[in-house]
């Protein structure tokens, strides 16, 4: 039983949390600890490129990595936790992960996301390299606009890590993937890179391990960063719409890129700052401007129940390197020229899964979907079962929502199964509970739209 | 005290490293070894005079009768847990053995396991906490109490003084 374990062992680890284990505590993984293999080793040959910031931030004496923020989150009283590599809050002094989760969707919080992993792609061949590696329409991408893609696997078509790809200019994008899949990705880039650049136009790659990265997120996440730019680019902060990026100057610190999106299904902006120093400095000025009654810091705690209520994915729980886009339910990010013509790792396989075998394809054997629990929450690694009591999937996330006051969860059924309404059960500590089969997002998202 | 700690992490690591493959027997293993590795441990022949505590962090009282025990979590593990949103009571009459799975506490970001030291018949369950979870919060000591049960005159083993307990959670702390 995957989700049991002795109070002690949970005490300690919020007591003391050290050691966060993920089954137990979705928190963590949000912090994708989950380091899959790489299947190639790409260490023996470098990229040609030389990135230009290669600086990690500073690791501690435990063996994990510290954002520009650690020192601000601790005089925060932030309980930190290891998370994909880096010691990371899960929560803070002031709040309770249930408080900080309502604060986000009734204020706003802040959350450090510098364990992230920011890569700047750019030159003649970097559009070519990205439209082979992701099925995302990088075509059609437009300057400042942005999309959510994966990484996937050459002749599987299953998903090496899921990212965020903004396009900058007509050869340059900026390239989020996650903490707990850096050393992963990076092996998968400079493997790919090398693969490509044998007949194709030079790409360059540079990794932004020294920028920070912070969320703003909640219903007055637009007033507060309004409030912390000059007053040309306040004015211009309504026109930029969920998806869009821009390079302004925020609380005095030139050149961060603000991109309105986030993990929790409210508006909010993710800003990139170019150094470390600019990093603090920017979140001590948004949080002295903003004030405590309007802004606080949240934690990994808080991050993964309103991801999971927004229906968003967390990579090594929702998705792995056995799983592919349409078997995922993101068939939606594959571009529709991309439908067409292919030309992507794994299109051989991703492309005939969207058609049913009666329409020509070969269809998918299990889908991601979500679920409502009855009585108690059903936690990752429990079984999804039939009325017969026969296995059919298995949850992949789960935590009572807090927005909603049910039990929700995301897992994958055998496909038939998935539909909306399809009532299932699901096996918790040897006793079925009802699950239904439930639309995502759980929560109605509130991004910033053209009307 | 080391080497139990370590295991412990130990177990915690694999978790964090292998999250699809989170076995029960990591955990199972750093318990058995922590029971073993237990001197400072009173045993007591089915006597509690005084409310004892558990390195899992449940507390039992044994009644008047001499032989009916109330078992709950502590106030530092429900503070620890923080808000719990669900408990899966045992069900009255169940019979349990020392060390046995009995139920669990469920908050916003972890499933726990309620254990019980005291091998006997569940009489009694705290039915207030189905409708009400926070109670567990509010009283864990109290009103939060879990379930009874009538012991079946084995030994209790592995069981803290409330100073003892005291120092074990703040020796967990430092770690």
């Amino acid at each position: 039983m995957a989700s049991k374990r002795p109070i002690s062992a949970t005490a300690r680890l919020i007591a003391s949390p050290r050691t966060v284990p993920r089954a137990v505590c979705p928190l963590q993984s949000l912090y994708s600890t989950s380091q899959p293999h790489p299947r190639h080793n790409p260490i023996s040959h470098p990229p040609r490129q030389i990135p230009q910031h290669q600086q990690r931030f500073a690791s501690s004496s435990t063996g994990y990595a510290r954002t520009p923020l650690y020192d601000l989150h601790v005089e925060h009283g932030g309980k930190m936790v290891p998370f994909g590599g880096f010691s990371m809050p899960v929560q803070y002094s002031d709040l309770s992960i249930t408080q900080s989760h309502n604060w986000t969707r009734e204020k706003a919080s802040l959350f450090d996301v510098s364990h992230m992993a920011q890569h700047i792609f750019s030159g003649p061949g970097a559009a070519g390299f990205l439209a082979r590696i992701t099925p995302a329409s990088i075509e059609g991408l437009e300057k400042h606009s942005s999309t959510l893609s994966c990484l996937l696997h050459p002749g599987t078509g299953g998903i090496v890590d899921d990212t965020i790809i903004s396009r900058l200019g007509p050869e340059k994008f900026y390239v989020v993937t996650n903490a707990g899949c850096r050393e992963k990705d990076v092996a998968y880039f400079t493997e790919q890179l090398k693969e490509w650049e044998a007949s194709n136009p030079p790409v360059n790659w540079e990794r932004l391990d020294s920028y920070g990265l912070v969320a703003l997120q909640g219903p007055l996440s637009a007033s507060i960063l309004s409030n912390a730019l000059p007053q040309e680019d306040a004015a211009s902060l309504e026109k930029l719409y969920f998806g869009q990026s821009v390079y302004m100057t925020v609380a005095g610190v030139p050149g961060v890129l603000v991109s309105r999106g986030g993990y929790t299904g409210e508006d909010g902006f993710e800003l990139s700052v170019p150094s470390p120093e600019a990093t603090i400095s920017l979140c001590k000025e948004l949080l002295s401007s903003a004030t405590p009654e309007k802004l606080r810091w949240a934690g990994l705690g808080a991050r993964d129940s309103l991801r999971l209520e927004a229906g968003m994915c967390l990579y090594g729980h929702d998705l792995d390197d056995t799983t592919t886009p349409v078997e995922a339910a993101l068939s939606w990010i594959i571009g529709k020229d991309r439908r067409e013509n292919g030309g992507f790792h794994g299109a051989e396989i991703i492309l005939p899964q969207m058609k049913t075998k009666a329409k020509g394809g070969t269809g998918v054997t299990r889908r991601r979907v979500g679920f409502v629990v009855d009585v108690a929450p059903a936690r990752e690694g429990v079984k999804v079962v039939n009325k017969e009591g026969e296995e059919v999937g298995k949850i992949t996330s789960g935590c009572p929502s807090i927005t909603l006051g049910k039990n929700i969860a995301m897992g994958y059924v055998n496909e038939g199964l998935h539909k909306s309404g399809t009532e299932l059960g699901v096996n918790i500590r040897g006793k079925i509970r009802s699950a239904t089969v439930t639309k995502m997002p759980f929560v109605q998202s509130k991004y910033w739209k053209e009307r | 005290m080391a080497t139990r700690t370590s295991l412990l992490r130990t177990a915690c690591r694999a978790h964090a490293a292998a999250p699809q493959s989170i076995s029960r027997s990591a955990f199972v293993t750093a318990q058995w070894r922590r029971q073993n590795q237990a001197p400072r441990m009173f045993s007591v022949a089915a006597k509690v005079q005084e409310k004892k505590y558990t390195k899992d962090h449940e507390w039992i009282e044994l009644g008047e009768d001499g032989k009916t025990y109330t078992l709950g979590i502590t106030s530092y593990a429900a503070s620890a847990l923080g808000d719990v949103i669900y408990i899966e009571l045992p069900s009255s009459g169940l019979e349990i053995g020392a060390g046995d799975a009995i139920g669990a506490v469920e908050s916003v970001k972890s499933a726990s396991d309620i254990l019980t030291p005291v091998s006997g018949t569940v009489v009694a369950t705290n039915e207030v906490l189905e409708e009400k979870p926070k109670v567990l919060n509010d009283s864990p000591e109290g009103d939060g109490w879990i379930c009874r049960i009538e012991g079946d005159g084995t030994d209790v083993e592995g069981l803290m003084g409330v100073g003892e307990y005291k120092a074990f959670t703040e020796e967990e702390e430092a770690h």
